[in-house]
């Protein structure tokens, strides 16, 4: 049954080699709509509206308004009636506007998705996936621009995605829906309009791997999501002054791909964990906890993390920026770890 | 043959039973709990079984049923054998959630029975899924949902009987208005204290029932089940009952008097039901003596299967917190 999603899920139409994140989850919802008429899509404007960040435009025409839903502003009703679907057969995928309305459902997402299958002793697997936007840079300010995926790593029971680029936000939905567990994914609100190349068919995209984005032998930068380009963008900084930077992309956020992170640390032997979250009890934190665990030995130099300034989002331009892990603190870092001091 | 309380014996006996069953279960619980046999938070249901009894009987075995922290009776009702649901409460392996729940989460998916769900509220909007998925397949089936009245004061309560009556799915919402969330009156909880008035605002059927009244329960979930299958969307039914025991077995019951108490236990849904059916010369004290004798048996046969049962090895810890042999 998962494989034969999985295997559904591969393309019906040409796609161009070159779009935006944003016509790749389209397509990625499409896609998974013509392939199994199990899956169907809700949330706050999914249909008529087109989708708050338009990523649904013309699903509902496509697939009508039974299998593209509207629904109330009622994050903990629907996100419950998506658990409650899915364990009525159906593979929901529901759409949470941004990751600061999910904490209206965060105990169906707590309470239920994530314990049910346990508190039954194995009876109720949640076959969920919820989509939300994630993430600052575009001055929304303190209720629509943070970084809580860390959170929901937190939790036993899910997984959580986090797709930074353009050939994951085509790709990883397939296997989300495939998956017998309630999956997360988190789509990084500046990466809307990002370009980049889609495989033709997505294989080598998995939802359990960390990626390596750019290959290098003097520190790794770990980083996952919106911070990805940031990182990106550093490393070539750093090229210029002959530090040789790594980028990890985490993708999967639970369970962290521990793998990887010993393989590139085992490279580089310097890193800086990047993370769009808040420093304090953060998914950055867990990283450098497990390299210390794991990897202590393989260490030249103390692990250092660039993460959000510990407030809530402020909205002037200037001041956002300042609170979001960017280039040049990241190059800084990563020369502390290279060059100490 | 039925009678001025229009059933037949054998209906009757059946009905009775079941209370019954509920009862003297619950009743072993306690001793078992004071015996440290059972732990944990333990709710019991006793004076509330004419609801759980009376509903289900409009309930087919593809219906679904979502219940609460108090739903040993509901477990019962629906089926699951009570050596099962008592090898849960022991924390075994042969326990219905393999010892992983306890009282408050038991669950028989094959009896299409979610639950045990303890988070106030947390499982309303799981009937409306559960319905959801029946609609979308065009399945005849009924979703009943149980929850107290304390549930109302909570946000999905509102959520959910807005969007199951929005999307016109098939969800019986039994509300066991039971007058205390824990311990708070209605009256200390609610501006408005006729609940069928707030699923009225949502624009589905809704009708005060005698929860103490184990035919009346019957009739009333017969006829808004008969009209979920038909099509006609959510109906609410609250249910006017009473706890005789205290909420939890950690409660003082400060909240409320022994002279109310008492007084509810005037209308105890059994001894009232086994005065009528004695009344219609339906049952008499030599019949319910033996249903009496049998469900002894049964619990002696469900505490002895508890008893029996194995624990799950500590190496399995971890299972079941995501799907075994997929990936």
């Amino acid at each position: 049954m998962t494989a034969s999603i999985a295997a559904a899920l591969s393309p019906d139409v040409a796609e161009p080699a070159t779009t935006t994140y944003r016509e790749a989850c389209r397509a990625a919802l499409r896609a998974a709509l013509l392939a199994d008429e199990r899956v169907f899509l809700m949330g706050e404007d999914v249909g008529r509206y087109g989708g708050c960040f338009a990523v649904s435009k013309g699903l509902l025409d496509e697939f009508g308004p039974e299998r593209v839903r509207d629904t109330p502003l009622s994050e903990s009703a629907f996100v419950g009636a998506g658990i409650g679907a899915a364990l009525g057969g159906l593979r929901p995928i529901v759409e949470i506007m941004t990751v600061n309305f999910s904490l209206l459902a965060l105990d169906q997402i707590m309470n239920n998705a994530a314990t049910l299958l346990h508190m039954s002793g194995g009876q109720c697997a949640v076959p969920l996936v919820i989509r939300m936007t994630t993430g600052a840079g575009r001055q929304l300010a303190a209720q629509h621009s943070h970084s809580l995926e860390g959170w929901y790593a937190h939790i036993p029971g899910i997984r959580v995605l986090t797709p930074a680029t353009v050939d994951d936000a085509r790709w990883m939905l397939g296997p989300a829906l495939a998956d017998p567990d309630p999956v997360l994914i988190f789509e990084h609100g500046s990466l809307y309009n990002a370009s980049g190349v889609v495989s033709p068919d997505g294989s080598g995209i998995d939802i359990a791997r960390a990626a390596v984005r750019r290959p290098g032998r003097d520190v790794s930068i770990v980083t996952y999501g919106g911070t990805l380009p940031h990182c990106l963008d550093a490393a070539v900084r750093l090229a210029d002054e002959g530090i040789e930077a790594e980028v990890v992309d985490l993708r999967v956020l639970r369970p962290l791909d521990d793998a990887a992170i010993r393989a590139t640390v085992a490279r580089t032997h310097r890193v800086v964990v990047v993370d769009e979250g808040w420093r304090s009890g953060s998914i950055s934190a867990e990283v450098s906890a497990r390299i210390m665990e794991q990897s202590f030995w393989e260490l030249d130099a103390p692990v250092e993390r660039v993460c959000s300034a510990e407030v809530p989002m402020p909205y002037a331009r200037h001041l956002e920026e300042a609170a979001l892990p960017r280039a040049p603190a990241i190059v800084a870092a990563a020369r502390r770890t290279v060059r100490g001091g | 043959m039925t009678t001025g309380l229009g059933i037949d014996a054998v209906h009757g006996e059946h009905l009775l039973r079941e209370m019954l069953r509920i009862r003297r279960f619950e009743e072993r619980c306690v001793e078992l709990y004071s015996e440290t046999k059972i732990r944990g938070f333990m709710h019991l249901y006793i004076g509330e079984e004419a609801v759980a009894v009376g509903a289900m009987q409009a309930l087919t075995a593809d219906d679904a049923v979502v219940a609460t922290y108090r739903e040993h009776g509901h477990a019962l009702a629906r089926g699951l054998p009570a050596a099962e649901i008592m090898a849960e409460m022991f924390g075994k392996a042969e326990g219905s959630s393999r010892g992983r729940g306890g009282s408050m989460h038991i669950f028989d998916v094959g009896r299409r029975f979610y639950g045990g769900n303890a988070i106030v509220g947390g499982a309303l909007p799981l009937a409306v899924g559960l319905a959801l998925a029946d609609a979308l397949a065009g399945r005849p089936r009924v979703t009943a949902c149980f929850f107290g009245e304390g549930a109302v004061a909570e946000g999905e309560f509102h959520e959910s009987l807005n969007l199951a009556a929005l999307w016109n799915l098939p969800v019986l919402f039994c509300c066991e208005n039971n007058l205390y969330a824990m311990g708070t009156r209605l009256e200390r909880a609610e501006s408005e204290v006729d609940l069928t008035l707030k699923a009225a605002a949502y624009e589905m059927p809704a009708w005060p029932v005698d929860g103490m009244d184990v035919l009346a329960v019957e009739r009333a979930a017969g006829a808004a089940a008969s009209s979920v299958r038909a099509g006609a969307g959510p109906h609410f039914l609250e249910l006017r009952t009473y706890r005789f025991r205290a909420h939890s077995m950690y409660d003082p019951e400060l909240y409320r008097t022994k002279a109310e108490v008492e007084e509810w236990k005037e209308r105890d849904p059994i001894g009232g039901f086994v005065a009528r059916l004695g009344a219609e010369r339906l049952v008499d004290d030599a019949r319910v003596a033996a249903i009496e004798a049998e469900i002894a048996a049964e619990l002696d046969a469900a505490i002895a299967f508890a008893e029996a049962g194995t624990e799950e090895p500590v190496e399995d810890l971890e299972r079941f917190v995501y799907s075994e042999g997929v990936r």
